[in-house]
């Protein structure tokens, strides 16, 4: 608990009158009176708003006016060499898109990196909460070192992963050599690239999804265990029908989380190859929509093409909203059943 | 010898503290002891998280021609000093190491001020469109950041700012994140009597902010300037697009340029990939504690 030991002094022109004033006040004190009244009501009717409007002046010009120019842009024709020359163009941007097989391809990849990123990654951390939340000898230690991963920045990451994941002398093919198995070549192979490239959003991410869980498992009653017990609920059955029923609204958080954070994979799949950068390997086999808006965007240089990818972007993630807003409902209500 | 003395006075008080615990407890599973399956497992993913982290240290203090060779170097060599010295120099990481300071120095204390009087006006205050305003501030959580580079972009190139620190820091005044959190935070560690009874010693909503409400947010405002700094110093895809890698770079922007040459020394890139993040590694080292309590916090009310 914080302390309060600063107790607000009385202010100078407070209420409370300096000198006890026998009697009735004299007008000019009445006036001062009703004058301190109403900067008092001024004071409690305003300053909430003069509190929030610095965030909400930044947020409309660095945030919804942005968003709303990306849009407006999306209409245009807008080069990235001359940036203020905007030509309209309708809908354009936007059939050009759906018609390039780069786009459905990068979709594609989206959702196939955002599955095997977010699935096992949710799943671990999971796991691991359970555990945590035991008692454990120094379980700050571990708490501590499984969060290590996010400190680390995506570029620093992926440069690592990059060597482990290399063909001939990478530490994870020396590993899979040792048990048998021949070497994978994480780089230009789908699967495996897309694989090696949600290996580093699982390491980044799976210590701090836990510590999440941990915390809503730490906030269940007691006497739901105890009274599962009573009716001889095993350990893993409590876990069923306890722990994961409770953690339900703080599981569909970090599903959306994720996911939201999935749709916007960008430094990973770029890093991961320095040669192919922006097109996501040489056969684009791991460019997401976030690699493809920047080829689009910065290396083909059309930066009206871009906006529309990053509108169609911003639908995806309503509609994945809307999804999740009713599979929330129904859960909810059948649960109530 | 001495180490065999106090051994038996754990074991002895062992089991009452449990006893204690379980029926004091309000917590759930808390009460079980984890077996040794708890402590496997725990050191599959301790080694799993740190084992990227060592493995990078251990390649930066190696020779290049030693990466390229089978079976993989496991321990330490003796090159550590001459790759980090070449790294700082050749990524330009002295000046990338300073530019990272002062942007997420910037944005972390602007947006811990900010966010706490935006937070405590959501968490304590009454009026018109309260509610209306902070389902807009969590709504923008959810807007992908891609929605807003492009027109930043234009800006950021109409007035040639292609380059300059304040391009990165401008747009990265405020966090959504933030104002909720403190919001979460004050509606439970600010009791409503104290902002009254500083009401009723005549004090403004000013006087309350100043002497209330940030002696009583402090500890918040600590773990959340160490998030939005941990989140600052790593962020990547704007500082890579309007800094050069060479010219005036972020520590992230640099680290993108180190992967990038034809012929990739790889121990110099392990040992920029190092350094990087050796400054984060101390902050969590001496405050890991309280970022974790800082996220698990922010969560529970979430």
């Amino acid at each position: 608990m914080a302390s309060h030991d600063t107790a607000a002094p009385p202010s100078k022109g407070g209420a409370a009158p300096g000198r006890p004033a026998p009697g009735q006040p004299s007008e000019a004190e009445q006036r001062r009176r009703a004058r301190l009244s109403r900067r008092w009501q001024r004071d409690i009717k305003w300053s909430p708003y003069a509190f929030v409007s610095p965030f909400f002046l930044l947020f409309l010009a660095f945030g919804l006016f942005p968003l709303v120019y990306t849009g407006w842009a999306s209409l245009h024709q807008v080069e990235l060499t001359a940036p203020t020359d905007m030509k309209w163009v309708g809908l354009r941007n936007y059939t050009r898109i759906f018609d390039d097989d780069f786009f459905w391809n990068a979709a594609k990849n989206t959702l196939t990196i955002g599955i095997i990123s977010t699935v096992p990654q949710l799943l671990m951390a999971l796991g691991i909460a359970h555990i945590l939340n035991y008692r454990l000898r120094a379980s700050t230690f571990y708490r501590v070192v499984i969060l290590a991963p996010y400190a680390t920045s995506i570029a620093a990451a992926a440069l690592v992963f990059v060597l482990l994941f290399g063909h001939d002398y990478g530490m994870i093919n020396w590993g899979l050599d040792l048990v048998g198995l021949g070497p994978v070549d994480w780089q230009n192979d789908k699967w495996s690239s897309q694989i090696a490239v949600s290996t580093i959003i699982i390491w980044r991410w799976t210590g701090y999804n836990a510590l999440i869980y941990l915390a809503a498992m730490q906030a269940i009653p007691n006497d739901l265990y105890e009274s599962a017990a009573l009716d001889g609920a095993s350990r893993w059955q409590q876990f069923i029908h306890v722990t994961l029923p409770s953690l339900r609204p703080t599981i569909l958080f970090t599903v959306v989380v994720s996911t939201i954070g999935a749709s916007q994979v960008f430094g990973e799949p770029l890093l991961f190859d320095p040669n192919t950068g922006a097109s996501g390997g040489g056969e684009h086999q791991y460019q997401t929509l976030g690699l493809y808006l920047y080829e689009q965007g910065w290396v083909n240089q059309h930066l009206g093409r871009a906006s529309a990818i990053a509108w169609t972007m911003f639908l995806i993630l309503i509609v994945i909203g809307i999804v999740n807003y009713v599979i929330s409902r129904r859960l909810r209500s059948s649960s109530g059943s | 010898m001495t180490t065999t003395l106090p051994k038996p006075a754990p074991e002895e008080t062992a089991p009452k503290r449990t006893r204690r615990r379980l029926s004091k407890s309000g917590r759930a599973g808390g009460q079980l002891h984890g077996g040794p399956i708890a402590y496997i497992v725990l050191g599959l993913f301790t080694f799993g998280s740190l084992g990227p982290l060592v493995w990078s240290a251990i390649a930066a203090s190696r020779d290049t021609n030693r990466l390229a060779q089978t079976p993989p170097p496991f321990w330490f060599g003796s090159n550590l000093f001459k790759n980090l010295d070449k790294a700082w120099t050749d990524a330009n990481l002295g000046k990338a190491f300073l530019n990272t300071t002062i942007v997420a120095g910037i944005s972390s204390i602007t947006i811990v001020i900010l966010s706490t009087i935006a937070g405590f006006a959501f968490a304590k205050l009454r009026f018109r469109g309260r509610g209306a305003l902070m389902l807009i501030v969590v709504g923008t959580m959810m807007v992908p950041p891609q929605l807003s580079i492009i027109p930043l972009y234009m800006m950021v190139a109409e007035l040639e700012w292609t380059d300059q620190l304040q391009s990165v820091i401008l747009p990265s005044l405020v966090s959504a994140f933030g104002v909720f959190f403190m919001r979460q935070y004050l509606i439970q560690a600010l009791p409503d009597e104290l902002i009254e009874a500083a009401r009723v010693d005549g004090a403004s909503s000013w006087r309350v902010l100043w002497h209330v409400v940030f002696p009583a947010a402090r500890p918040a405002m600590a773990v959340l300037g160490m998030l939005t700094f941990v989140q600052s110093w790593n962020d990547f895809l704007w500082p890579f697009l309007v800094l050069t890698q060479t010219g005036n770079p972020t520590v992230q922007v640099a680290l993108a340029g180190l992967g990038r040459g034809y012929t990739p020394d790889q121990s110099l890139i392990m040992a920029g990939a190092f350094l990087g993040t050796v400054p984060l590694l101390i902050v969590f080292a001496l405050f890991g504690k309280q970022i974790v309590g800082g996220i698990m916090q922010g969560a529970v009310k979430g």
